[in-house]
């Protein structure tokens, strides 16, 4: 049976990422980092790959990882979602390992395990599962790669990219060292997690699987990914249902506690309940992640149903918070920019919503 | 020594071997299975259980289901189990746990809940039915509403006004009221939907031995507490399966009716089915942490989230039928056992799902609930707190 709570083991792994992040990833160093020439903090990351693992945690102990489930990694995820780390757990962990685990590419799987190496999967960060495999790279009859893919995550950052090719005899999977690309990061709409073009002018490039097991590796990659990414937004909105509340006990306007005004509190007991729902319904994607079943639709109803939360809670977050809410100093914005982008990543509540209604038979 | 799943099924399988389902008269069976502590297996030995962890009763339930066993039909006797057993079990005396526990179970003896009144729907603690001493007997004159089942009750569970002169929440006294005593009058309360669910009942002078009082004097509130924490942990319920509940009918609709199809009733209907798995999901969770004895605050947000949902879910049913929806099925004075969402029509739903938000504390009063106890935010207001009933505003 669908197993909906946390085990032990997940809340001991939440204490050690909770504990790192408070330490290292407080909101005054995460706005201070962010109009530096260095907005990813990776010293962090190194250390969640070292001290917590990670980089590895969702990879089989065979190919060099820590054998665990979807379910730790959505645990890790939901703890990066509260604190916006500026990490590259989504694009490395979640996209680029994921597609290379399910490619079989065990070299390049164990560099990534052991936090030797960061990968990102160059996809657009929009592109959502069931997509179809993209054709906006080629693959050469010299075996190189060129083409150009916008708006890529945390491939900044990345020594190595997992790229979807079109090649001559169908959809390749290829592995291309970041060195040998272009790579621009963009004035990213989300602070803490950056975009970039990536363009490849006849990039020399490592095939690791074809046809239609690429196709393949690549669903299951944006599957993981859009799964995860719903505990990271219930981290979100955990932020700013906490911090709001928070916030309004202790701020006072016409002699009492704003929290106690009646339709604030009516609004933060519908971000509760919204965070509920949130909760079952991650825990519910990570779960079919990790045993197989009922994937699609336990992802595709998670994606459409948290991204909106998340962006509700943080929008409600600015507004409570009233003037403060809206300065650059307070970190509130960080948030809603985050959860204002992920409602995009891998596929919008809309596109979700219209990959369920096929799954579950309502037909148009 | 604590009790196991095992034991408890081989308790089962040899009570069923000892008590033929298909030849034992139902009543018998049913008095049989609570004397042998399989009835509800967290209460006390001799009194339908042994004490057992309340998570194993599936564990039960199952072996006698799988036999084809007679239940009590807990649908019609939902009060009784849920809401004045706990309580009586929490502060009957010996005498009125071994009188009332067993035909309660076996269904022999129908209870029904006396609290709300005209005057005391949220604010229940202001009621004012007014029971009064008289030797070894109390007197109790009012009027209270929207009692389920009051017609086919032969018990009540009742909170009284015993003291007007002190502050609301002090004056009260609970009561197992006889439903056939003299004075005990059952009115139908007819809803927007046409039937009566419910009933007003008149208490006219009505004599309640002392004996029947639960609870000290004046301590009703603390007991109605218990009766209320139950009621909300009844109205958890049973695992669905998805599209069990009323989302599974108007999916069936939109399959088998094509001509029915619009694009924007389509974006609406995948939206609700969201939000009906979502819930389905958080109900599930919401009983696994009480399968491990860790129960979260999370029932009041589903209750104030289930009530949109149908709310919005069943509007959305009425508006896809189109010309059909501006017929009702009918509209007839009746009075149903139990409410019945799946046996009448979409317009039937839609009238009965406003009461959603209503029933068992309002989505506002909820709200101030998961505000001030799960959040805690500062509390409302409480002007009357230090007031002597008789002297509230009303």
């Amino acid at each position: 049976m669908t197993d909906l709570l946390y085990s032990d083991v997940e809340e001991d792994l939440r204490a050690s990422v909770r504990d790192l992040l408070a330490d290292k990833a407080g909101a005054e160093a995460l706005l201070a980092r962010v109009e530096t020439a260095e907005p990813y903090d990776l010293k962090l990351w190194r250390t969640l790959a070292d001290e917590v693992g990670v980089a590895g945690l969702a990879v089989p102990e065979e190919l060099g990882g820590h054998g665990a489930s979807a379910r730790e990694v959505a645990v890790v995820a939901e703890e990066l979602g509260r604190s916006v780390a500026p990490v590259p757990f989504l694009g490395s962990v979640v996209l680029a390992t994921t597609a290379l685990v399910h490619a079989g590419a065990r070299d390049f799987v164990g560099k990534l395990a052991a936090g030797q190496a960061i990968g990102a999967l160059a996809v657009p960060l929009s592109t959502a599962p069931g997509a179809g495999f993209p054709s906006s790279v080629t693959a050469n009859p010299d075996g190189t790669l060129s083409g150009r893919v916008g708006t890529v995550a945390d491939a900044s950052v990345a020594d190595l990219l997992v790229v979807p090719a079109a090649g001559p005899d169908g959809p390749g999977l290829y592995v291309v060292e970041a060195s040998a690309a272009t790579v621009s990061e963009l004035v990213s709409f989300d602070l803490t997690r950056r975009v970039a073009d990536v363009t490849l002018d006849n990039a020399p490039a490592t095939p690791v699987a074809s046809g239609p097991a690429a196709a393949g590796a690549l669903e299951q990659a944006l599957l993981f990914g859009a799964g995860i990414l719903a505990s990271e937004q219930t981290g979100v909105a955990e932020w700013a249902l906490t911090e709001t509340v928070r916030y309004l006990k202790g701020r006072y306007q016409f002699g009492r506690p704003v929290g106690g005004f009646q339709s604030l509190k009516h609004r933060l007991a519908n971000l509760y309940t919204d965070l509920v729902l949130a909760r079952a319904a991650a825990r519910n994607a990570a779960d079919a992640l990790a045993t197989g079943t009922d994937v699609p639709i336990s992802v595709a109803v998670a994606q459409a149903r948290n991204a909106p939360i998340a962006v509700r809670a943080t929008e409600e977050a600015i507004q409570l918070h009233g003037g403060i809410g809206m300065t650059w100093e307070h970190p509130a914005h960080l948030y809603l920019k985050r959860a204002k982008a992920d409602e995009i990543a891998l596929g919008t509540p809309g596109k979700h919503r219209a990959r369920l209604a096929d799954l579950i038979d309502l037909p148009a | 020594m604590t009790v196991t799943a095992e034991d408890l099924t081989r308790q089962a399988t040899e009570f069923l071997a000892n008590h033929d389902p298909a030849s034992t008269d139902r009543m018998d069976f049913l008095r049989a299975r609570f004397d042998a502590g399989l009835a509800w297996i967290h209460f006390p030995a001799g009194l339908g259980g042994q004490n057992a962890p309340r998570a194993l009763q599936s564990v039960v339930d199952e072996v006698f289901t799988a036999a084809g066993a007679p239940d009590n039909n807990p649908r019609r006797i939902g009060i009784g189990l849920g809401m004045a057993a706990p309580t009586i079990l929490a502060f009957g005396t010996p005498e009125q746990r071994e009188r009332f526990l067993r035909p309660l179970w076996t269904g022999e003896e129908v209870w029904c809940q006396l609290f709300s009144e005209p005057g005391a729907g949220s604010d229940l603690a202001a009621l004012g039915t007014r029971a009064v001493r008289d030797g070894d007997d109390w007197i109790v004159t009012g009027q209270k509403v929207w009692t389920s089942g009051a017609h086919e009750s032969q018990w009540a569970i009742l909170v009284t006004r015993t003291d007007p002169d002190v502050p609301k929440h002090q004056g009260m006294t609970y009561f197992l009221c006889d439903m056939t005593a003299p004075g005990v009058e059952v009115r139908p309360l007819r809803q927007i939907t046409g039937e009566a669910e419910f009933n007003e009942v008149f208490l006219t002078d009505v004599r309640i031995p002392d004996t029947q009082r639960l609870g000290a004097v004046g301590e009703g509130w603390k007991v109605a507490q218990t009766t209320l924490m139950n009621e909300r942990v009844a109205i958890g319920g049973h695992v669905q399966p998805r599209e069990g509940g009323l989302i599974g009918i108007v999916a069936k609709t939109w399959r088998e009716r094509p001509e029915l199809r619009t694009p924007e009733l389509r974006d609406r209907l995948v939206k609700h089915w969201v939000e009906a798995e979502t819930l389905r999901l958080a109900g599930t969770r919401l009983r696994q942490q009480l399968a491990v004895g860790a129960p979260g605050p999370e029932g009041s947000a589903m209750k104030v989230a289930f009530s949109e949902l149908n709310q919005a879910l069943t509007g959305l049913e009425v508006e896809l039928l189109g010309e059909e929806g501006l017929a009702y099925d009918d509209w007839t004075f009746r009075r149903p056992a139990i409410v019945d969402f799946t046996g009448r029509e979409a317009g039937y739903r839609y009238l009965r799902a406003k009461g959603n938000s209503i029933e068992g504390g309002t989505s506002e009063v909820l709200r101030n609930i998961i505000a001030e106890r799960v959040l805690g935010l500062p509390s409302e207001p409480r002007v009357d707190k230090d007031v002597a009933w008789k002297d509230l505003p009303r």
